[in-house]
């Protein structure tokens, strides 16, 4: 933490110091059963009331209750919150709040030196310091000495501070997060009033819970407050945002937004087929709440049936969206094609999660790309979108919408875990600022209707309403006819079908805006970064520069086609270094696409976004 | 507006074996339809995969002709973007009741308003003559030389246990009965099966015309009561004779009755925006 500034207390009565920082990284850490999720969600609204940026990292287990105090049931929740703008939730924390034994095991290597370390001392057992894997308490041995500890007996005070009311000794247990968050909430100087009214509305049918977790929040707040173990608080100003009413949002929130919000711009009712998978589920509990704006949900038996049944409902003159993560892409491969072939819009979101196979799948990565891209039989080109953040998701998933409409083809919105769990600030539209898609639908007219006729720019077909008298029309999965869409074996015929497809998929790039490279037009090394990668490579490349470093970033949103000007922008530079949560598929089209460009990868598949550290150092390593 | 059969009729031929069953069931669906006042722009065929799916590429309405087994999700998203039309979704006992079978469960129990006509001939054809879920217990096939290992499965026990609010059969060949069942299943409001025994003349030597001739009776015309469950249960599963008819009607509600505010105009043409109320609570909610 940047400490700017200094002053003495002296509103404080017990003359504690308070010190403004620019920038904190906080962890809380649990069981999967200890509510940090919510706690993080509730420091981070918190964070967005107050005016600060910040980015969000919630890492979870794939279980909904792992065996509690283990260290593969530990939670955790990281968020970056600042006066400046900021893309990554941290690479380090400032604070970790440890819940247990386990969760402090799990987490002490993402904790800055000289850090602080708030632990739940009464769970520090015999039981759980085995069950976590440590043979001495870390409380007691040196392993702690190079941070600030302060060991809270949270299960007791908490117990104390609601020993007069009338619950249950599980009821009061359940409480001890807010008991935690009200000593951050102390020591970086937070208002409680956001939470306090979340906790009222929340637990709104049983008040005496809603008491409890109030009455134990500020008991943690005031204990935080008196204690003598802590002697400073922090401040973090407000950011210096744009001006405009802002909200938190999560990737997978601006992407269901985005979408309606798409559907609307394009006179559209939306319809959204899906099977519940992580992480893509929330997107279809976000869209079925908006049922009365244009929006049908469908939850379907299997992932095939989501895709069909988007595909039927494009078909019927809705846009037909479904949404999955790389396991259900699979599934879908098949469907996704006959939406090539049939050329009607579809839009798929793939959620990213680690794979192969069910893989961890609360965890991210960027691993789809090349499946996408190239998983279906036969020559079957679609486009690819993918959001750099997760406020960034609303600008895709209305650009995937755009593209799906315009070119009538399927179009990937390709997410990752990451951005759809993590939150940031998002400054809300200007709706007249949002640009309206247009439709061309098929009219009737004196000669046959002619399903595959072409716009001759676009090189789409027209999209066709059916129940419109004269437009009757047959199409599928068949080698179609030019023209007429008649099932065809007509070998020129086929050559040319395919060759419409594929150059209707590059006209894309006259249709897209073509991509930037922030700083140096030309030189040694440009970073070339697409999707969730953004926020690292990011403030890595910032920080270089402040060093007088001579680095090129330049980041991709749209992944098939490229932006026309890439091949130009990658031949101005002697490196082109490419970090990818995956092994190196950016770097594998690259290559393919402009021979003779020279590339380094950057990649990791570990479940875990970039820490800026990482990308800084490979930039130096290549400077 | 009214149509008649032959504004059904698409220039395209069907490329069927000659004497295929399926050249009854098309000629049958295609008087059915004018039969119920449809016109051509009414009517979305839905198909699968197989000899029989490629039937909506053979009648002059909207078609979609998809992929091995899918017909029923797709045609399930079609109708509730596109309610007024009337859906017909065809395909053969490969496509329906193996592939595909998944979705027929969940389209029996959904009940979602359309009409799938399954062209039953208990073998695969299009790949030349392979075992099919409906071929009989110890049936020689090319996959199956020394006898298929496998009892076949009964559709219409599936659909009754699934909750199928309307379940049919009857042999293509009995084009009178097969547009009576076809006009019933159409105005029925909700999911009705129909499966067509639709024999196959070039690779099933079982399942012939010259069979379903002569075995075939219609329960309808023996009294059989369609709202009483386990008579239709016991119909279906009689051994003495092949039953056909309407084994069963009910009249539970479809699926579009529970969302009567979303479907009372095409979704695809409901109207969009939102009021200043409805922008306030929204913004209220969201910010």
């Amino acid at each position: 933490m940047d400490k700017l500034q200094s002053q003495s207390g002296s509103q404080n009565p017990l003359n504690k110091e308070k010190i403004i920082v620019s920038a904190i990284t906080i962890r809380f850490a649990g069981d999967s059963g200890d509510g940090m999720q919510l706690t993080g969600d509730q420091f981070t609204d918190t964070a967005a009331v107050m005016g600060n940026d910040f980015a969000t990292l919630p890492d979870f287990p794939a279980e909904i209750r792992a065996p509690v105090g283990t260290l593969p049931g530990v939670s955790s929740f990281q968020i970056q919150f600042s006066e400046s703008i900021i893309f990554t939730p941290g690479d380090y924390s400032d604070v970790l709040v440890a819940m247990n034994p386990a969760a402090l095991k799990v987490n002490l290597t993402n904790v800055k030196k000289n850090g602080m370390i708030i632990v739940n001392e009464s769970v520090f057992n015999e039981v759980n310091l085995k069950k976590a894997g440590w043979k001495v308490n870390p409380l007691l041995d040196g392993t702690l000495q190079n941070f600030q500890v302060l060991k809270v007996p949270l299960s007791e005070l908490t117990q104390n501070s609601l020993k007069d009311l009338p619950l249950k000794l599980s009821e009061v247990e359940r409480c001890k997060n807010f008991f935690a968050l009200g000593i951050v909430f102390w020591l970086y100087s937070r208002t409680l009033d956001h939470t306090t009214t979340w906790i009222r509305n929340r637990f709104a049918k049983r008040p005496e819970i809603a008491n409890a977790n109030v009455v134990a929040m500020n008991a943690g707040y005031n204990y935080a407050d008196i204690t003598e173990i802590l002697q400073t608080q922090y401040e973090i100003r407000k950011a210096d945002l744009e001006p405009g009413v802002y909200r938190k949002i999560t990737g997978n929130e601006a992407a269901a937004i985005g979408f309606i919000a798409a559907a609307q711009l394009a006179g559209k009712t939306l319809f959204y087929g899906s099977y519940p998978i992580t992480p893509a589920s929330n997107i279809l509990h976000d869209l079925a709440k908006h049922k009365h704006f244009g929006v049908k949900t469908f939850q379907a038996e299997d992932e095939i049936a989501a895709v069909g049944s988007a595909i039927g409902a494009s078909f019927g003159g809705e846009l037909g969206i479904t949404g999955t993560s790389g396991p259900g892409i699979c599934l879908k491969s098949e469907a996704i094609n006959l939406a090539v072939m049939a050329e009607l819009p579809l839009i798929v979101i793939d959620v990213q999660r680690a794979g192969p196979s069910t893989g961890m799948p609360t965890k991210t990565e960027q691993t789809d790309l090349l499946q996408v891209m190239f998983g279906r039989n036969g020559e079957s080109p679609i486009a690819i979108v993918a959001p750099k953040t997760p406020s960034d998701s609303f600008q895709m998933a209305i650009e995937a919408a755009r593209l799906a409409i315009t070119f009538m083809t399927p179009v990937v919105f390709l997410s990752e875990g990451n951005i759809a769990n993590g939150a940031e600030p998002w400054k809300l539209p200007a709706l007249e600022d949002l640009p309206k898609i247009a439709v061309k639908h098929a009219e009737p007219g004196a000669t046959p209707f002619l399903p595959y006729e072409r716009d001759p720019g676009t090189l789409a077909r027209k999209w066709a309403i059916p129940g419109t008298k004269g437009l009757e029309h047959r199409i599928g999965g068949l080698s179609k006819a030019d023209l007429t869409g008649n099932v065809s074996y007509d070998p020129e015929n086929n050559q040319k079908m395919i060759n419409l497809r594929a150059e209707k998929i590059n006209r894309i790039a006259n249709y897209i805006p073509e991509a930037v490279v922030e700083g140096p037009s030309t030189g040694k090394l440009l970073v070339l970064g697409w999707g969730g990668t953004y926020g690292a490579i990011y403030e890595a490349v910032r920080n270089l520069r402040a060093e007088n470093k001579t680095v090129a970033h330049t980041h991709l949103n749209y992944l098939n086609p490229f932006p026309k000007n890439l091949g130009d922008i990658l031949r101005r530079f002697e490196s082109i270094l490419i970090p990818e949560l995956n092994m190196g598929q950016l770097l594998f089209l690259i290559r393919a696409k402009f021979p003779g460009v020279h590339t380094v990868g950057l990649n990791k598949v570990q479940g875990q976004p970039f820490r800026v550290a990482e990308v800084e150092e490979k930039i130096r390593l290549l400077l | 507006m009214s149509s008649e059969v032959k504004d059904f009729n698409h220039k395209v031929a069907p490329d069927w074996c000659p004497g295929c069953g399926d050249f009854g069931l098309l000629a049958g669906l295609k008087k059915a339809l004018p039969s119920v006042s449809l016109e051509t722009h009414d009517v979305m065929v839905v198909s699968g995969i197989g000899c029989s799916s490629n039937l909506p590429g053979f009648i002059n309405t909207y078609g979609l002709h998809t992929l091995h087994g899918r017909s029923l999700p797709i045609a399930q998203g079609f109708k509730l973007a596109n309610h007024k039309m009337t859906v017909v979704a065809v395909g053969g006992d490969g496509d329906g009741y193996g592939i595909g079978v998944g979705h027929l469960v969940h389209a029996m129990r959904r009940n979602i308003d359309m009409t799938y006509l399954v062209m039953n001939n208990s073998i695969y054809g299009l790949t030349t003559g392979q075992t099919s879920p409906t071929s009989g217990f110890q049936m020689k096939t090319k996959s199956t030389p020394f006898g298929n290992p496998e009892l076949p499965l009964n559709p219409l026990t599936l659909a009754l246990g699934s909750g199928c609010g309307f379940v049919a059969r009857v042999y293509t060949g009995h084009v009178t009965q097969l547009i009576d069942i076809v006009q019933k299943a159409i105005k029925h409001p909700g999911f009705a099966l129909i499966d067509t025994f639709s024999p196959c003349v070039t690779f099933n030597k079982i399942n012939t015309h010259q069979y379903y001739k002569e075995n075939v009776k219609d329960i309808n015309k023996l009294g059989h009561n369609p709202s009483d469950l386990y008579a239709a249960f016991r119909e279906a599963t009689r051994e003495d004779c092949i039953t056909t008819g309407i084994f069963y009607q009910s009249d539970r509600p479809c699926y579009e009755a529970s969302e009567e505010e979303t479907l009372r105009e095409p979704l695809f043409a409901h109207k969009l925006g939102i009021s200043r109320e409805e922008e306030t609570a929204l913004m209220a909610e969201f910010v």
